[in-house]
């Protein structure tokens, strides 16, 4: 088991990829000669080649439309959008063709892209550069979406998505490309489905999801160690579909729960989750829900004003806090 | 192309007219519902193209006036037709309707209501054929109006520079809905656009079938030698509004009637007669089997086939069993 940064497992997890099978290709801007923003693709455009590791032009809705294009034939792209943001102009071919086709031809016709893109806020990047978009995928029927908070989960979600038949978006997270983590040396593929423990706890559930999930260990630390709360933080790797049962099953155990997401509040994650809660286990709550998230605004620019419009782990100690009285 | 093959084409157009003229009545009567696109008039197009082509084996991507170009690349007329009734029988099972008919087994990839979503969609499909190294081509039919997509610009770029074995066929019916070409388009000749992308281009008459299929040929040859995309654009009319919703107030008679009297059909026929290879009678023998074959057994089966099934509104979202969603057969549990 060795540690490598995040970027080092997406990176693996496509070399292997395209070892394995001639019509895996990736695709992006700046992924094959630059070797990728993120250096995701690093290399790999000497071992496989220009017309497997694509430098597409500027042109998002264009170069996501001819990879969805493609997999009708059975290749299967990863496709990397630099920036999530610019996901948005590609919205077009992922929700009408991508997750469409199989649907409207009656089950003849399959879209299996892979798209992987980073948001979240950053260091001052912006309002058009710090987007979290995962809500406006999640609300898309018939795409698959996940989001790894560690190399392991994004290397073996990597690997499950190139072969699974679904279209499915990766949303990964710009702070996080060298955050490092174990991962197997024998290769594994992770389930694109389900969510995990990654704390054990009893008192309140913390649901979290790619960078969340580290703010909610680090408050379940401080809270376990300073206020004598033992929290249990559920990762919710899989936003669509959301894991029902495992929501439930950790609820029906802690009777409180509390969602932390960086993207604002409004038909996002949280106000999902809520609406699982309620429909799954509504008797078994001790306390009402709350959801602590973004102020619902575009990120600016000023580092104290963009530190001010996402949530911190202490305002996850702050909420579980207040929920718990003490 | 000899007489007997003319024969041929003379008697397919007439056959899509026929089709078509049957849906207008099925909209009619309420048994197709939706939106529904007619092809009338640019019939020349699609069968000229798909004579100089393989079809079956090239791939074919269009719009949303579908039903002529699934059937030219080997869909069952009678399948076709049980999808715009909506039934089981379909050929996509009732759930894609008038503008979404797919026949994947005969490589017809879909009619798309996003006028612009084919494109680079054809360039994909391209970009798969030369990946695997085959030898058929991507054919991508769209209207004029489609052209002021951001996708064509995006698409037909990068076909150009990655020399994608795709062709693009503009059917100029000089209107984007119901707005004219001219009101709305900065270059009025279409072919003139991919200059800006170095892709070859021509324009032809869409209406005579006989200069279609031979500026078909060439592009065609051109794609397939593997050179890169080529556009060709057919100059051409529909008869009807642009969907059955269309009142088709924005047209002049004249306009119409100018039209009419370069139809497709009508240009074929007038020559085979004149050249003694065809007689009128002969024509309307052709055409009374035509309409046997339409009314005795196109649209019974169309009527009589079962709807979906509701217990089954969800399959087809996603594919069933797939064990990579899981974590395959090595996938680790969580």
């Amino acid at each position: 088991m060795a540690e490598i940064r995040f970027w080092e497992a997406i990176r693996r997890a496509h070399d292997e990829e395209m070892a394995n099978d001639p019509l895996v290709i990736a695709m992006g801007e700046d992924i094959g000669v630059a070797g990728g923003t993120y250096k995701a693709t690093q290399g790999l455009y000497d071992k496989y080649g220009p017309e497997r590791i694509i430098d597409t032009p500027i042109s998002e809705n264009g170069y996501t439309g001819l990879g969805i294009g493609a997999s009708f034939l059975g290749v299967r792209p990863i496709i990397e959008i630099m920036s999530v943001n610019f996901a948005w102009l590609a919205l077009d071919q992922i929700a009408n063709s991508a997750v469409k086709v199989r649907y409207m031809s009656g089950g003849q016709l399959t879209a299996p892209v892979v798209i992987r893109s980073p948001g979240g806020t950053a260091h001052q990047l912006g309002a058009q550069h710090s987007a979290r978009m995962e809500k406006v995928f999640m609300g898309i029927a018939g795409l698959r979406v996940v989001t790894p908070s560690t190399p392991r989960q994004a290397y073996g979600m990597l690997k499950s998505a190139v072969r699974c038949n679904d279209p499915v978006f990766i949303y990964e997270h710009e702070l996080m490309y060298n955050m490092k983590g174990e991962v197997p040396d024998a290769e594994f593929f992770h389930p694109l489905v389900g969510s995990e423990v990654a704390r054990e706890g009893k008192d309140v559930t913390l649901f979290g999801y790619n960078i969340s999930v580290h703010w909610c260990l680090e408050a379940a630390k401080l809270l376990a160690d300073k206020h004598g709360i033992n929290c249990e933080v559920v990762d919710l790797y899989c936003l669509s579909p959301l894991d029902r049962a495992g929501i439930k099953k950790s609820v029906s155990k802690t009777h409180r729960a509390i969602i932390v997401e960086e993207a604002e509040p409004a038909v996002g994650v949280g106000a999902e989750v809520m609406a699982i809660i309620n429909e799954e286990c509504f008797f078994e709550l001790d306390a009402a829900p709350k959801r602590v998230s973004a102020v619902n605004i575009p990120i600016p620019y000023n580092h104290a004003l963009e530190k001010a419009t996402i949530p911190h782990a202490k305002d996850v100690v702050k909420a579980v806090r207040a929920m718990m009285g003490k | 192309m000899n007489n007997t093959d003319k024969k041929r084409l003379l008697r397919d157009m007439l056959f899509s007219r026929r089709f078509e003229e049957h849906c207008y009545v099925g909209y009619v009567e309420r048994k197709i519902g939706g939106f529904l696109h007619l092809y009338p008039g640019q019939e020349a197009c699609a069968h000229g193209v798909m004579a100089a082509a393989k079809p079956g084996f090239d791939y074919v991507i269009t719009g949303y006036r579908d039903h002529v170009h699934a059937m030219l690349s080997g869909a069952d007329p009678k399948a076709v037709m049980a999808e715009l009734y909506a039934k089981e029988t379909g050929t996509c099972k009732g759930r894609g309707g008038s503008m979404h008919i797919f026949d994947v087994e005969h490589r017809f990839m879909g009619g798309y209501a996003l006028v612009g979503g084919p494109f680079p969609l054809a360039a994909g499909m391209a970009k798969a054929i030369k990946l695997k190294g085959g030898e058929e081509i991507a054919i991508c039919f769209l209207g004029d109006a489609a052209n002021n997509q951001g996708s064509f610009h995006e698409a037909l770029n990068m076909a150009s520079v990655w020399k994608l074995p795709v062709l693009y066929v503009c059917e100029n019916n000089l209107y984007g809905i119901g707005t004219r070409i001219d009101r709305s388009t900065a270059v009025l000749d279409q072919y003139k656009r991919v200059a800006g992308y170095n892709i070859p281009s021509e324009q032809v008459d869409g209406q005579d079938i006989e200069i279609v299929y031979k500026a078909a040929q060439k592009a065609v040859d051109h794609v397939r030698s593997g050179t890169g995309p080529y556009f060709l654009e057919l100059m051409t009319y529909r008869y009807r509004g642009h969907s059955m919703s269309d009142s088709n107030t924005y047209r002049s008679k004249d306009e119409e009637k100018e039209w009419i009297e370069r139809d497709p059909i009508n240009i074929l026929r007038e020559r085979l007669i004149k050249a003694k290879v065809l007689t009128m009678a002969e024509f309307k023998a052709m055409d009374k089997e035509i309409l046997d074959e339409i009314d005795n057994e196109i649209v019974p089966f169309a009527e009589q086939s079962p709807e979906p099934d509701v217990a089954e509104l969800e399959k087809y979202l996603f594919a069933e069993n797939d064990p990579w969603v899981t974590g395959g057969a090595q996938g680790e549990a969580s």
